[in-house]
Order: C-alpha cells, then sequence, then structure tokens
C-alpha cells in the first residue's frame, strides 16, 4: 500500500501537462489537445460530460479527415485514432463510458463498406456518433427519469451525493411534474460537487439541506430514499462511482434506507473489481491541504518522509449494498448487470 | 480574615474555570483535551473541599454538587467535568462510611441478595461530624488526581500488545490518547497509520503531522475514502469523547460510518479511553437529536475493544465498571 501511494505521489496537476507526456501534442488534433487540457484540469468533469466532449471531438477530427492515397478509411482511421486516445489517457485516464463510446466509434467505423465515397463515409459517422449520444445519453436519461419519477412520493426526503447530471436532470423532472420533496444534497472535501447539484436544484426551486459526509449517520433517520448516481458499473454487479459513494450506502443500508442507483446502459462495463483499491484514480494529493484557525499543517507535507497524502477519485460498491438500479433498460438489481452486457453484445454483433 | 480571602480567591478561581469551558465549547478558545479538562475539575474540586468551610460531609456534597451544576451546565456537552464530581461524591461517601465503621461492601449496590434483606434502607444523611474526614477526603482526591495524570501512560504502555508489525492501522480525527498509543507502539514495531481527516475541521491533519514527525508511517485520507480504504485495513482504534453506560460511545463526527464500514470488513475495533470518560444514560442518546452533528452516537455492538487506563474490557463489561465508580443517588447531579 506505501508503495501504492509512493508511486503516484509524483502526480501533480500544478506541472504543466505536455512535460509529462511521452507523445508530441505536435501531431495530435487541436481539437483533442483542447479536450485533454479540459479533462486535466477538471473543467470537464463528470461521466456524461465527458463523453459528450469525447464524440464531439471525434466529430471534429472526422469532418477534418482526409484519407491519404493507397490508403482504406476504415483501417487508417482507426489507426490515426488510438495515438489520439493515448493522449487522453495520459491527461486523465479513461472512464468506462468513454471506453465504450470509443469502442462503438471503432466499430462503426471498421463497418464502413469499401466501397463508399469519402464524404458519404464521413457523413455516415457523424450520423453515427450523433445517433449515439441522442440515444444512449439523452433519450435514455429521459427514460430513466420517466421511471424514477414513479419512485418518488409525495413527502419524500431525498438524498443525493455529489453531482451526478442523471440524478440532477430527475430530480428536476420530478419536481416539475409536481411531486412534492426535499433534498439532502451530501458532499465531500476536497472536491466538494455537492455545491454544484445544490445550485442546479436551488434555482429551480427544489428545498434542499446540505452536509458533508461525516454527517450522513446524523441526517439519515429522516431520510426516505437513497438515489445515486454511477460511473460504471461492473459485471460482477459492483458500482463504481465518486469516492464516498460506498459509504454512503453502507450506513443507509444500516438504517433500512432504500439505495437506488441510476444509470445509463452505455457505462456498464466488463471489467470485475472487488475493491477499490485493485484500480483507481489518483488525484492531486495536495488538493486536501486546507487552513483551518490560521494554521495549515500540511503546508509541507512532502518535504516530511513518512507522510503520504492519499486522493482517491473512485470507489466500488457492493452490490448487497444497492436495491435496484434504474436503467433506460427498465429497473433491474444490480447482479443483472451481466445479462444486460450479453444482451447487448448480441445486438452489437 | 484569612477565611474570606480564601473565599474570593476561590470564587475566582472557580469563575475562571467556567469561562474557561464556556469558550471551549464555542470553538473559539484553545481546544482542551478532555483529560486536562478532568485534572482541572478535579483540582478544583480539593481546593474547594480545603476551603470552604464545612462541618459534615452532607454540607461539602451539597457544595459540590451546586458548583457542579453550574459547571456542567457551562458546557454541557464535556461530560467529564459532570463525570469528576460523581466520582468525589462518591470518594466523600466511601470516606464517610470508612469513618463511621461500616464496611464498603455493605454499601455496594445493586445485590440481589441485599435487596431482599435490607428490610428498608437506612436514611442516610451524612450529618454526623467525623474530624479525620476532611483529611482523608482530601487525600482520596489526590489519590484521584494521580491516577488521573497516570491515564494517558497507562493505555499507551498496553500498545505493544494490541500492535504487530507492519499493520495497518485506521484512525479518525485527534486523539491525544490514540496519539499517545501509537507512539509508544511505535517505538519497538513498525506499522503504517492511516489517518482520515475528519473534516470540517481537519483535525485528522494535526494529527498526521504529529505521528510522522515521530517516525510512524502516516497517510491522510479523505472522509470520503474511509470505506474504499476498509479493505487494507488490518485495525481500527479511535479515541472518544464518552463512553456511555450501555458500551455505546459519543465520539467525533464521522465514527459511526467508520465503525460501520469496519463492521462489514470485520476489522476489530479498538476504542482507547480512560476510564473517567463513562457517563449516564445510554439508549436515550440515540433517539435524542444532537444539536450540531459534531458528535456521532456509535452502538455498542460496533465495538470490539476498550482500552482504558485500567486494561481491556468488551463493551457489555462497560456498565458494571460505571456502578464502582459513581453512586445511583449522584447519576442526578
Amino acid at each position: 500500500m506505501k508503495q501504492m501511494v509512493r508511486s503516484f505521489l509524483t502526480y501533480s496537476r500544478k506541472a504543466p501537462l505536455t512535460q509529462q507526456l511521452s507523445i508530441p501534442s505536435a501531431v495530435i488534433h487541436p481539437a483533442i489537445v483542447r479536450l485533454g487540457l479540459q479533462y486535466s484540469q477538471g473543467i470537464v468533469a463528470g461521466s456524461n460530460a465527458r463523453s459528450i466532449a469525447l464524440l464531439h471531438a471525434f466529430k471534429q477530427v472526422i469532418s477534418d479527415y482526409t484519407t491519404p492515397s493507397n490508403e482504406e478509411l476504415s483501417r487508417d482511421l482507426v489507426n490515426k485514432l488510438k495515438p489520439y486516445i493515448s493522449f487522453l489517457n495520459q491527461c486523465r485516464p479513461l472512464s468506462a463510458s468513454m471506453g465504450n463510446a470509443i469502442k462503438y466509434i471503432k466499430k462503426e467505423i471498421s463497418n464502413i463498406p469499401s466501397q463508399f465515397k469519402e464524404d458519404d463515409a464521413k457523413k455516415k459517422l457523424l450520423n453515427c456518433i450523433e445517433c449515439f449520444i441522442e440515444e444512449k445519453i439523452v433519450l435514455a436519461a429521459k427514460a430513466i427519469a420517466k421511471s424514477s419519477i414513479e419512485k418518488i412520493n409525495d413527502g419524500d426526503v431525498i438524498l443525493v451525493y455529489g453531482c451526478s447530471s442523471l440524478v440532477n436532470h430527475i430530480l428536476c423532472e420530478a419536481f416539475e411534474k409536481g411531486r412534492k420533496f426535499r433534498v439532502i444534497v451530501v458532499d465531500s472535501r476536497p472536491r466538494l460537487e455537492g455545491r454544484e447539484a445544490l445550485r442546479r436544484l436551488v434555482q429551480k426551486g427544489i428545498s434542499c439541506t446540505y452536509v458533508l459526509i461525516s454527517a450522513v449517520s446524523y441526517i439519515l433517520p429522516e431520510v426516505s430514499k437513497v438515489f445515486l448516481g454511477a460511473h460504471a458499473l461492473l459485471a460482477n454487479g459492483y458500482v463504481m462511482s465518486r469516492v464516498g459513494t460506498s459509504q454512503i450506502a453502507l450506513v443507509a443500508k444500516a438504517f433500512n434506507v432504500p439505495v437506488l442507483v441510476c444509470c445509463e446502459t452505455y457505462k456498464f462495463c466488463e471489467r470485475v473489481q472487488t475493491d477499490s483499491f485493485v484500480s483507481n484514480e489518483l488525484d492531486d494529493p495536495d488538493d486536501l491541504i486546507v487552513t483551518r484557525k490560521g494554521e495549515t499543517q500540511l503546508k509541507d507535507w512532502q518535504q516530511v518522509p513518512r507522510l503520504g497524502l492519499l486522493n482517491l477519485v473512485y470507489d466500488v460498491t457492493p452490490p448487497d449494498f444497492v436495491d435496484l438500479v434504474i436503467t433506460d433498460l427498465g429497473m433491474i438489481p444490480c447482479t443483472s448487470v451481466p445479462v444486460v452486457l450479453r444482451v447487448k453484445n448480441v445486438d452489437l454483433l | 480574615m484569612p477565611g474570606p480571602y480564601r473565599e474570593t480567591d476561590l470564587t475566582e478561581k472557580v469563575e475562571a474555570f467556567l469561562s474557561d469551558l464556556k469558550r471551549g465549547g464555542s470553538g473559539t478558545g484553545p481546544l482542551r483535551g478532555s483529560a486536562e479538562t478532568a485534572r482541572e475539575t478535579t483540582a478544583l474540586l480539593r481546593r474547594i473541599t480545603a476551603q470552604v468551610r464545612w462541618s459534615s460531609a452532607g454540607d461539602l456534597m451539597e457544595v459540590i454538587r451546586k458548583e457542579g451544576r453550574r459547571m456542567s451546565a457551562a458546557q454541557p456537552s464535556e461530560t467529564t467535568v459532570g463525570n469528576m464530581i460523581r466520582r468525589v461524591l462518591k470518594i466523600i461517601r466511601e470516606e464517610y462510611a470508612r469513618s463511621r465503621g461500616s464496611s464498603e461492601e455493605a454499601d455496594q449496590q445493586e445485590s440481589l441478595h441485599k435487596l431482599l434483606t435490607s428490610g428498608g434502607l437506612s436514611e442516610e444523611n451524612f450529618r454526623q461530624y467525623f474530624t479525620a474526614l476532611k483529611a482523608n477526603v482530601i487525600e482520596a482526591i489526590n489519590e484521584l488526581l494521580t491516577e488521573l495524570e497516570g491515564t494517558t501512560d497507562n493505555i499507551a504502555m498496553q500498545a505493544l500488545e494490541h500492535i504487530h508489525s507492519n499493520e495497518v492501522i485506521m484512525t479518525i480525527g485527534r486523539s491525544r490518547t490514540v496519539e499517545a498509543f501509537l507512539k509508544d507502539a511505535a517505538r519497538k514495531r513498525k506499522f503504517h497509520v492511516i489517518v482520515a481527516e475528519c473534516a470540517p475541521f481537519c483535525q485528522g491533519h494535526e494529527m498526521a503531522t504529529s505521528l510522522s514527525k515521530d517516525g510512524i508511517e502516516t497517510t491522510v485520507i479523505t472522509d470520503a475514502a474511509i470505506f474504499a480504504v476498509m479493505s487494507r485495513v488490518n485495525k481500527v482504534i479511535i479515541g472518544t469523547q464518552t463512553v456511555l453506560a450501555n458500551g455505546g460511545l459519543r465520539a467525533v463526527n464521522g465514527t459511526h460510518t467508520l465503525a460501520l464500514a469496519a463492521k462489514h470488513h470485520s476489522t476489530p475495533l479498538i476504542v482507547c479511553a480512560p476510564i473517567n470518560f463513562l457517563f449516564i444514560s445510554g439508549e436515550i442518546l440515540s433517539k435524542v437529536n444532537v444539536h450540531c452533528p459534531v458528535f456521532d452516537y456509535v452502538p455498542p455492538e460496533l465495538i470490539t475493544l476498550f482500552i482504558s487506563n485500567i486494561g481491556g474490557h468488551a463493551p457489555s463489561y462497560i456498565y458494571r465498571l460505571m456502578s464502582e465508580l459513581y453512586h445511583p443517588e449522584d447519576h442526578e447531579l
């Protein structure tokens, strides 16, 4: 564990990105470079936002692409995309949703029949990407909102964690449909994403309360339901989400409060993972430093030989903590994820 | 005139202590550890015993109760003040009983045999005057003070029995008792400590800096990562604000989550608390809304072991310890 923390201690967002990369940014399409910087600085954050930004950047790449002579578009374009994807991975590790989107694009590109003219091929690809965004993200959100509204009753006290675009969408829709409920937003250091969620909900007119994650066992007795977003759903039923989600699910289970996870099917992933350590993203440890009562305790932590800071980004929630997963295919238990994956794969074939 | 002088000096000291308590609670004054509060309370009670004029044990108990009520009111969440007062009242009762010549055993309550054979409780009004009582009481309070001063060391001495090499230990926030405990073990063993920072005051940062300065490998994590990291942890060691009579805890915010995560991973949860942290009124506290979530209630089922200055105990034994420390009539000051 010591080694793992030490090996990542050199990560720091403050150092210029281009110094840390192995691929010269000169050969990368400018839209991708911009996207990479936006990822690494945290300007584009959240799995849906990142996927949509990625797809838009790829649309730009495809429109600017010209097939060199003696090359087939279907093979060459895929090869062109490889370094872009590695570049983005180095800026910030790819999310499961981005991985699935990339797989889809690659499949579509390789399926382009060779007799297509370049313009037609490009048009088709752009169309495919549009469809993907429309179906898998926008319409999926609408479908999930429709199912979730049945689960929200008048007088409910709903707990949400951090800022999930899907959960915010659901709550806003339910409020517009006239459901009467109030929301408790749980937030955690150092990202404090809950404040963004709070802003969006309060703007709509929903009455909200705000607490930090350490107070969750104090307010849970008042809560009737917990709605959580997900970064990915793994094939063994574990839910990968922002760090702290598993804790909220754990405490909710202890108080017998139902936990509902909302997730689009394009985030379902074939990986399996049982704990949050085997594979995770580490964020800048300097984010943990804070000044309280005029003293910054951890100011020079890098000089202290035995002190380390750990800033995890994700964690995995075991399926026994989750009561229901609401997807665009319906409401399923966590353990049905591999079934959905199998069905999806059969479709793609 | 020595009498009034001493009394005004005493009142000054009491007032200073009360305002200190009030400030400590609002968070603007220096944060004092509970152990320090206990020592100061006891020292003040000894002063009161020495300087205030009293003729019988009953008078002394009245005075102490009155001052005690004022002190408890100044800082309701600092339960060690009330505990020390109850300890001193118990001491007075014991000394009185000894002076009267009756054996202490007869005064132990909660014996079924005694209930059946006592045939009506003798009305103890503590009115008899004994010359040696004052000296005896002060001596007993001195013993109590010595015990208090030694608590942290006594707890730290047990560290080596519980911490082995290459273990990963998790703790939350800042507890001086746990700090001493870990530092003592670190003299002979090498292990790794993970500290949860405990927002919003982030006292975990101070704890981490202090531990790492003593050569202990420390990592700071956010409160949100407690469950994520728990799979790698061998033991959880925490301090607490108060130990309740049912074996539960009133501890810093976030401790309940930590306890639940430890239970889920079947990781032992060890609480280091001096014996003066015991407090009456167990289950009621869990149903009451704590005004602002500075503290958490942790039920006794989630706790594996209590380490106090008199050794290790299971949570189910706490009620017995409490009956030895406090007399039931002093439960309400």
